[in-house]
């Protein structure tokens, strides 16, 4: 036998997994430094201080911002995961059917199709209802950011299912479980760590997103990123350091959470 | 024990697939079950005694023909709604759940009130021997300890019948032979019917009141343990039950003339045509080479402990064994290359359908 093959004695090999950290994080770490920076800059550092953080947090349009982005996301997450979990169990709990592959492809298309096409598309069709309804309310929103989130909800809830051993299934129903006792007392106790991991994905996917929201978002419907992406227009400041930094917190400590939840256990 | 039928198979057909390629898992089976008998489905893979089993507790619906429980036709009825519980070849138990949450859940899905689940599931606790088990998750307990309670949950709403699929493959050797003796235990203690289901001659032999022998879709034989293995029906049971001797000759009256021109008795036998009998390889007798034995020339001699194979060649080629029981000195006196004449035992020559 010749020498098993392993990337990691390549030359190179240390150099290069450096850099491609360096590249990823240089940036992110740049912007975590100087939100705590005293001075008005991003650019020189006068001194570490927490004032930023003071400011954003007093900020009424922030703080405005910031609850319509968790509001959208709660309700959008709800949506998502609700459709997402149905659609699972569609495509993995019966025979397989004509046109699955397509299906798959329909709800993973917010994955494929460029993001600004979905925008503009919204744009569009929701013009046209807001006109006929006269509804302006946050409801565009939260179906927008329900649609694309629906494919990040989707993906762990079916891989739990399909990881799922049918014959606890059958063994319900053959101990005189209902088809829908079946599903509450078995499939969705064991289903649960997938919805959950979906959930918080799609949560966060929906509270990071700009493009869609920018486009869709009547006047005074800002969120937290849409609110950021106006601010850089008029100069950069440590607050939106701060902001961002904030973000970045809470997407660590959700993201920690999926893959706590998502990890075997055995 | 052998009182009125519970499960009836009537011309059962299963197939899985449709058109030309469809596959007869099931070829028209019938089959008649009695109440309290320990029954076994015994075949090679692939033979169909799952698909009957799966068909009996309702995961698969018959193509055609029915199955009567007590009487009544449950062919169309959801699993839920037959009295009949599962013991499944992984177990199957709820990973989520307790060992005693298992066992109660089919007793919480009838509805049961809470005392009388309480007390049924300690008492089957008990009767699997699993009490200090109670409050485990069923990941912590060893592969006897899952088979257990996989009985226990089965057994606990005490269906009419119990259906096992090959309950006893994962379990190495030891605990299967433990488990046997367990499981005819519980079949004496409760008194419900048993359909059992193993591709092992042994555990079917040793266990089961009556054997259905099964291939290719059909029932070959039904029977007990002693009528399947003393009077097999065809050529497949005898070759799957035990080893065999197969010799085929022309059919004289009260004889079977051999190719060699050796005749052998076969009491009931009526001229004509070509027949085959079977003779098991233990009812064999080796003596001298003299007239009204068959001669035969030793090939080889295999040691086994209790008993010496002895292979043997007819004068037509022929190729026939005969186990003998091995002395107190271990030698059977024979010697590879020696002519030796073979005599059957009274009554063990036996006619076979091909």
């Amino acid at each position: 036998m010749a020498e098993r093959f392993a990337i990691n004695r390549l030359p190179g090999f240390t150099t290069i997994a450096v850099l491609a950290f360096l590249a990823l994080y240089i940036p992110i770490i740049t912007l975590v430094f100087f939100s705590f920076n005293a001075g008005k800059t991003v650019m020189g550092w006068d001194g570490f201080s927490l004032q930023w953080y003071a400011v954003a947090w007093g900020n009424v349009a922030v703080q405005e911002a910031a609850w319509r982005s968790v509001v959208i996301a709660f309700w959008a997450t709800l949506i998502a995961t609700t459709v997402a979990t149905m659609a699972a169990l569609g495509t993995t709990r019966r025979r397989p059917f004509r046109g699955q592959t397509a299906v798959y492809v329909a709800i993973n298309q917010p994955l494929m199709v460029p993001e600004i096409v979905t925008a503009v598309a919204l744009l569009i069709v929701f013009a046209w209802v807001k006109v006929q309804s006269g509804y302006q309310g946050l409801g565009y929103l939260i179906l927008a950011h329900a649609a694309f989130c629906i494919p990040f909800a989707y993906l762990p809830i079916r891989a739990r299912l399909e990881g799922m051993d049918l014959s606890l299934e059958t063994a319900a129903a053959d101990l005189y479980a209902t088809p829908w006792q079946t599903f509450r007392r078995v499939t969705l106790p064991l289903l649960a760590p997938g919805i959950v991991a979906g959930a918080m994905l799609a949560f966060i996917t929906s509270l990071d997103d700009v493009v869609i929201t920018e486009f869709v978002k009547s006047a005074g419907q800002d969120t937290l990123p849409t609110y950021m992406l106006g601010q850089l227009r008029r100069g950069v400041t440590p607050e939106v350091n701060a902001i961002s930094t904030a973000l970045l917190g809470l997407t660590v400590v959700i993201l920690t959470a999926f893959f706590l939840l998502t990890r075997e256990r055995r | 024990m052998a009182g009125e039928v519970t499960i009836s198979a009537r011309n059962v057909v299963k197939a899985f697939g449709q058109g030309a390629g469809a596959v007869r898992a099931l070829d028209d089976v019938s089959v008649d079950i009695r109440q309290g008998e320990f029954f076994t489905l015994l075949g090679p893979s692939g033979c169909g005694k799952t698909t009957l089993l799966r068909l009996i507790a309702g995961f698969e619906m018959p193509t055609e023909g029915t199955i009567l429980l007590d009487g009544t036709d449950i062919s169309t009825l959801p699993p839920n709604r037959r009295p009949v519980n599962t013991v499944f070849q992984s177990y199957a138990l709820f990973p989520h759940l307790t060992v005693a949450q298992n066992i109660a859940f089919g007793l919480e899905m009838l509805g049961k009130p809470g005392a009388e689940v309480k007390a049924r599931t300690a008492a089957m606790l008990a009767l699997v021997k699993l009490e200090a088990m109670a409050t485990r998750k069923t990941s912590q307990l060893s592969g006897g300890q899952q088979q257990r309670v996989a009985l226990a949950r089965a057994l606990a709403p005490q269906p009419k019948v119990l259906l096992l699929d090959e309950p006893l493959s994962a379990l190495d050797l030891k605990l299967r032979k433990e488990m046997q003796i367990e499981l005819k235990r519980l079949q004496l203690e409760t008194g419900i019917t048993f359909i059992f289901v193993t591709h092992d001659q042994e555990e079917a032999l040793t266990m089961s009141d009556r054997i259905a022998v099964m291939s290719a879709g059909k029932i070959q034989q039904v029977g007990t343990a002693k009528e399947i293995y003393i009077h097999p029906k065809n050529r497949f049971v005898a070759s799957f039950i035990g080893e065999t001797n197969f010799l085929t000759g022309t059919a004289e009256a009260g004889a079977l003339r051999l190719a060699t021109g050796d005749r052998i008795d076969v009491p009931g036998m009526t001229p004509g045509g070509t027949v085959t009998v079977c003779v098991r390889p233990e009812q064999l007798r080796l003596g001298p080479a003299e007239d009204g034995a068959i001669k035969a020339r030793v090939r080889t001699l295999v040691y086994f402990g209790t008993d010496t194979h002895c292979h043997l060649a007819l004068s037509d080629g022929t190729e026939i064994v005969a186990r003998l029981q091995s002395p107190a000195s271990g030698d059977a006196g024979l010697a590879e290359g020696q002519e030796v004449g073979v005599t059957f035992a009274p009554g063990a020559v036996q006619r076979v359908e091909d």
